[in-house]
């Protein structure tokens, strides 16, 4: 006879195991569906690209060699791929100068908003989601209304007499970094906003009390004790921009690619899915490196709650 | 002994705060005067709303005052920011650092002044030593007690050597026992190193085992200034009576003023001796206060007569509630000795003596 104690352990032991099985399922297509289009893109871009935009099963590193090389039409030698370069160059610059913009814009915003009273909180919360209920398309477009050269800025400035001529800012990559910043300015505010709610701010009187200036109460107190609010606002904005391709397409008008035009046309009009596929994981490779810089760097220093 | 012991470390003058506008304003201050001298412990004591912690803001320059001037030595800092006022604040909740060492916590206001580095580690080492926390140095602030964080927010207000320290009733997140601790740590550091201090509680006792002087707060106004002594032997208004101590309250005729000295007839028709105020204008109805422990009970006739009413036991002492004749009510407080009762009961008849020194005639 089984003792009570080795039934129990027993019909523990049953128990896992069935919910295991029961969650099987679940797991199995999570699984799937997170690997299986990522392993899909990657065989692809070993393969060889077809003469109608699709692949031919005949394995192939050409693609892989054009992400940052060019091979020359006549005699077969490789040289940098200026073009890809260039745009890769673009896309990570935009991107910084992105997260730069909104860091800028959005730390006084979050900073305005915490310390409002408790009440004009949640209105100034919600006035900043306010631009997620309206499609990104129509908000980029919105954008375009406002900054093309017949737009709203250029009008008011004409009629002001203060420029002659209307200012080309539609089509430059100041355009695309207007329209990202604004897109993307929220995903910055919200983090630090919350770091900085929880911040105590007779921390900042103390500072003050204690001979620190404006400044460096914001450089020594408020600054170190928000940090992980503008890390995880950095990495959010940083990410999709390096990705966006509706801004870029809109405001750039296909001139200024970034990564994701690029990758789009491999797939559309330049009939060659290998690279784009090798493009898109190259992507992904640059962001979980500088990703994991950034974390590192910042985590040295980076402070602990409670 | 400070050189010059009557300097004014700080004049307040004419000083209001008035927060909010139109209908919903409130005034935190009313026009408050008052000087703080050099090396001082000065308290200023009231009920919570009594505008004893924004006068502290005023100090330190949190915040600023509607009207009226702050003088520091003779100079006026009404306007200057926090950060260029040579005074130091110890938080009520401490406000230590939480991204910084207790040594970091420390040396910040002399790194702020640009110090330089050597200066400010010794200086440091000095503050640990002059607080006990060599030890913790290293630690977060975190990773220490209540009462160690008391005494770094100490330290740190301390280490700039400030002209005045401010202290937002600090004592008032630790228990009982470290409380004593540090009421007597507290008059140590000021006796050593001569700062003048000035203390915000709520704690009457608090208030009177530490301070040189106290000022009396209530709804924005000070209401008395004077030595522990004073305010408790002789409050000026019945709120600084009430609020400090236990009282009883009697009605009296006030007459024959001399010397500081005045006649006071009771409800009972008796005539005792109390003390009243200069420029005080004789009246048919003043109120006298008379401390349960300045008064005796007596089995005999006394100034006062009634009946026991109630008695509790307070282990040092007992406090005889007894129903006067004339309807008021007055207490007795007597000191228990080990062997026998307090000698009476309820219901005994008895008499009320009250010394020659024993009252105190208020203002209003």
């Amino acid at each position: 006879m089984a003792t009570a104690e080795e039934v129990a352990k027993a019909a523990e032991r049953r128990d896992v195991r069935d919910r295991w099985l029961l969650s099987a399922p679940a797991l199995l297509v999570i699984f799937l569906a997170a690997t299986g289009p990522l392993l899909i893109v990657l065989v692809y871009s070993f393969l060889t690209p077809g003469s109608y935009g699709d692949v031919k099963w005949q394995f192939s590193p050409e693609a892989w060699v054009s992400v940052f090389l060019e091979r020359d039409i006549f005699d077969d030698t490789l040289s940098i791929a200026a073009a890809h370069v260039t745009i890769f160059l673009r896309s990570i610059k935009l991107s910084v100068v992105t997260t730069i913009a909104t860091l800028v814009l959005g730390f006084p915003t979050a900073y305005f908003m915490a310390t409002r009273s408790e009440k004009t909180r949640d209105l100034w919360l919600f006035l900043i989601t306010i631009p997620f209920w309206t499609n990104l398309l129509i908000r980029t477009f919105a954008v375009l209304q406002i900054i093309r050269n017949e737009g709203i800025v250029n009008t008011m400035l004409l009629k002001l007499g203060i420029i002659s001529a209307p200012i080309q800012i539609l089509y430059t990559d100041t355009a695309i970094l207007i329209g990202m910043a604004y897109v993307y300015l929220p995903l910055m505010v919200l983090p630090i906003y919350a770091s900085m709610e929880k911040l105590d701010f007779r921390l900042v009187e103390a500072g003050y009390d204690l001979y620190a200036s404006r400044f460096q109460v914001l450089r020594r107190i408020i600054f170190p004790l928000v940090k992980p609010g503008v890390i995880a606002g950095s990495i959010l904005v940083f990410i999709p921009a390096l990705g966006a391709y509706v801004t870029p397409s809109v405001l750039g008008g296909g001139k200024n690619m970034m990564l994701s035009n690029l990758i789009e046309l491999q797939f559309g009009q330049g009939r060659n899915w290998p690279l784009g596929s090798a493009l898109s994981i190259a992507v992904m490779i640059i962001v979980m490196v500088a990703l994991l810089a950034y974390v590192r760097n910042a985590g040295k220093s980076g402070v602990r709650h409670g | 002994m400070p050189d010059k012991p009557d300097r004014n470390a700080i004049e307040v003058v004419n000083v209001s705060k008035i927060f909010g506008s139109g209908e919903g304003q409130v005034a935190a201050l009313d026009t408050v005067s008052v000087s703080i001298r050099e090396n001082e412990f000065f308290t200023l004591l009231g009920p919570s709303g009594c505008g004893k912690t924004t006068l502290l803001r005023l100090i330190a320059g949190f915040d600023f005052p509607t009207a009226g001037e702050i003088l520091l030595y003779g100079q006026d800092i009404a306007p200057l920011p926090p950060f260029k006022r040579p005074v130091n604040t110890v938080f009520q909740s401490y406000a230590l650092f939480p991204h910084m060492t207790v040594a970091d916590n420390i040396g910040f206001g002399l790194e702020m002044l640009g110090k330089p580095k050597a200066e400010i580690k010794a200086r440091v080492a000095e503050m640990l030593k002059l607080v006990k926390m060599e030890a913790l140095a290293g630690r977060r602030t975190s990773q220490i007690s209540g009462g160690q964080q008391q005494r770094v927010a100490l330290a740190r207000a301390l280490a700039p050597q400030p002209k005045v320290l401010l202290l937002d009733e600090p004592l008032s997140a630790l228990d009982y026992k470290l409380r004593k601790e540090m009421q007597i740590e507290l008059k140590r550091l000021q006796h050593e190193t001569g700062i003048t201090f000035i203390f915000v509680t709520h704690d009457q006792e608090e208030a009177l085992t530490m301070s040189d002087r106290i000022a009396v707060m209530s709804s924005g106004k000070i209401l008395q200034v004077g030595s522990p002594w004073d305010i408790y032997d002789k409050p000026a208004e019945r709120f600084v009576a009430d609020f400090i101590g236990e009282t009883n309250f009697l009605t009296a005729a006030i007459s024959e003023m001399a010397n500081g000295k005045a006649r006071a007839t009771l409800k009972s028709g008796a005539t005792i001796e109390a003390t009243v105020a200069q420029g005080f204008q004789p009246k048919p109805n003043a109120t006298v206060v008379v401390r349960p422990e300045h008064a005796k009970l007596t089995k005999a006739k006394g100034e006062l007569s009634g009946t026991v009413e109630n008695i509790v036991y307070f282990g040092t002492d007992t406090h005889i509630h007894v129903h006067l004749d004339s309807g008021e009510l007055f207490t007795v407080r007597q000191q228990n000795t080990r062997s026998a009762g307090c000698g009476f009961e309820k219901g005994d008849k008895v008499g009320i003596l009250i010394g020659n020194d024993a009252a105190q005639v208020l203002k209003d």
